[in-house]
């Protein structure tokens, strides 16, 4: 905090030097700003149209519960549901057991089925086997279990849930 | 001192970007030729902006047609569609608004901008050719409305469509023909829906947009016309502004004001949808075109009244034909300012066209 001489021509100096540049920044910065409000203005209805479809899914896959008319299902067969926005099996075991899981391979997305010969879940698209009780991996590329629901039979219903 | 003024009005060295896009690219050579391009500045300058403003709502109806496109179904779904559209998807109806209502002021900047063309004589030698492929791109640009009215599928959209067509059906013989291949089938159907979606999106635009660019060629190449009025000042007294960035401001500036125009009408106003176009239901009361065709609704209904039966269609579409002859073949008859006499004649055409649109157009809609 000297005050020399210098120093106190210094501000008027520097203001000349860089008043026109702030100036400058000034407008660059505020046009800036105005294009970025009608950019948003404009984007983000845009935005919210495109992505509707993407929403409504998101709604319909905060469901928790799904009820079925499926308690006359033969046992040794499968029905396939949509659980929300995902395909979803119902499994009826020959030993009168029930499970159900998220149709949709852990590998990339293939829906996957329920093969009742070989009693085996099978994702067709790149060989992936879970096993059809516990919806764990068997072989092939699967990196996770299949997602499972809990399955609840009242009277004619079945009620899959999620936790 | 001086260092320092200097140094603000210098423009700032360039960004790494631009050298790299320009060494590619060339910009600076365009830029070289826009700022030789000059506009001409005297108190008519005003009708230059209205091509700039009828092109912004070319670009906005592209745009938001292409939005519309991503959930409207032509044929049996179509007013399912747009009734999703409108009422179901998020900011739909602004999107569909924003569609109509900019179809609209492009009409409106369109007609404004052929009428300044006409009276400042801009069609005159060499800019024939600008007159003639504005013509077509009218044509088009009202094909574009006629055949976007009838998409929704609502009950005006399925009334207009069915009178406006049963017009060229009325013409002998080849009549019937065309507007069974036009609707596809004897009356306004799916099949109707579905052809009308085909011209709209997909013909039209590829017709349009070359005859744009020819048009806007023309422009680039002819430069802005000046009226007589400045043309008759010597060449000392005449000034012009550079186009870039100038003008170019200049027109970004009423883009910005068309823009904020359109997003207070869509959003203040949404267009609305009609009740389900239904065939066995009547016409509903007070049924009529979109403003622009009013002129020829309310010529024919006025000759139908006049000579009932189809004489009166007929006469009618003759005077339109012979009308809009007139009307492109302007240029030839008034080709420069060496004859005062065509001069004065070509404007009081325009006189008698204008009055005419202005009249037929409020006595049709007071006549509802």
């Amino acid at each position: 905090m000297s005050d020399s001489p210098t120093d106190t021509l210094g501000p008027l100096d520097a203001g000349l030097e860089y008043d026109p540049l702030s100036r400058r920044k000034f407008v660059k910065v505020g046009f800036g700003l105005f294009g970025a409000c009608y950019a948003g203005a404009l984007g983000y209805p845009i935005y919210r149209y495109l992505n509707d479809p993407a929403e409504e899914a998101a709604l319909m896959a905060a469901i928790t519960e799904v009820s079925l008319d499926a308690a006359s299902l033969d046992p040794g067969s499968v029905l396939m549901f949509r659980f929300g926005a995902r395909p979803a099996m119902l499994i009826h075991h020959l030993d009168g057991s029930w499970a159900s899981f998220d149709a949709v391979c852990t590998h990339l997305g293939c829906t996957v089925q329920y093969e009742t010969d070989k009693n085996r879940i099978h994702c067709a698209c790149h060989g992936g086997v879970y096993d059809p009780v516990s919806g764990h991996p068997v072989s092939g590329p699967p990196p996770r279990s299949l997602r499972k629901y809990n399955v609840e039979v009242k009277d004619a219903q079945v009620i899959v849930s999620r936790a | 001192m001086p260092k320092s003024s200097s140094r603000a009005l210098e423009s700032p060295p360039p960004s790494k970007v631009w050298t790299f896009l320009d060494e590619r690219l060339g910009l600076s050579e365009i830029l070289e030729i826009a700022r030789h391009k000059r506009v001409p500045q005297h108190t008519q300058s005003f009708w230059y902006y209205w091509g700039g403003i009828s092109l912004f709502f070319f670009l906005i109806q592209a745009i938001s047609g292409v939005l519309l496109l991503v959930y409207y179904r032509p044929g049996v779904d179509a007013f399912d569609s747009v009734r999703r559209i409108t009422y179901d998807i998020d900011f739909g109806w602004l999107i569909r608004s924003a569609h109509s209502w900019s179809a609209n002021l492009m009409i409106v900047a369109v007609f404004v901008h052929m009428f300044s063309v006409f009276f400042m004589k801009a069609y005159r030698a060499p800019r024939e050719f600008g007159w003639w492929s504005g013509l077509v791109l009218l044509g088009l640009a009202m094909t574009f409305g006629f055949s976007g009215y009838l998409l929704p599928m609502d009950e005006l959209a399925y009334f207009a469509t069915k009178v406006g067509l049963d017009i060229p059906t009325s013409i002998p013989v080849i009549g019937p023909i065309m507007g069974d291949l036009i609707r596809g089938g004897p009356d306004v159907n799916e099949n109707t829906i579905q052809r009308f979606f085909a011209l709209h999106v997909v013909i039209l635009p590829a017709l349009f947009v070359p005859v744009l660019m020819f048009h806007l060629f023309l422009v680039q190449k002819h430069g802005n016309a000046v009226p007589p009025s400045e043309e008759a000042k010597p060449e000392s007294e005449r000034s012009s502004i550079p186009f870039f960035p100038n003008f170019f401001a200049k027109d970004l500036a009423m883009w910005l004001i068309a823009l904020n125009v359109l997003a207070l009408l869509a959003s203040l106003y949404p267009w609305d949808l009609g009740p389900q176009a239904d065939p066995l239901a009547p016409a509903p009361q007070g049924i009529h075109p979109e403003w622009y065709f009013m002129v020829p609704f309310q010529v024919l209904k006025v000759f139908g009244n006049w000579f009932p039966g189809l004489t009166g269609e007929i006469m009618g579409m003759a005077l339109f034909t012979l009308g809009g002859l007139i009307w492109a073949v302007i240029p030839l008859y008034d080709m420069n300012n060496k004859n005062a006499a065509r001069a004065r004649t070509a404007t009081w055409i325009g006189f008698v066209v204008l009055a005419t649109v202005i009249v037929f157009t409020i006595w049709g809609y007071s006549a509802l």
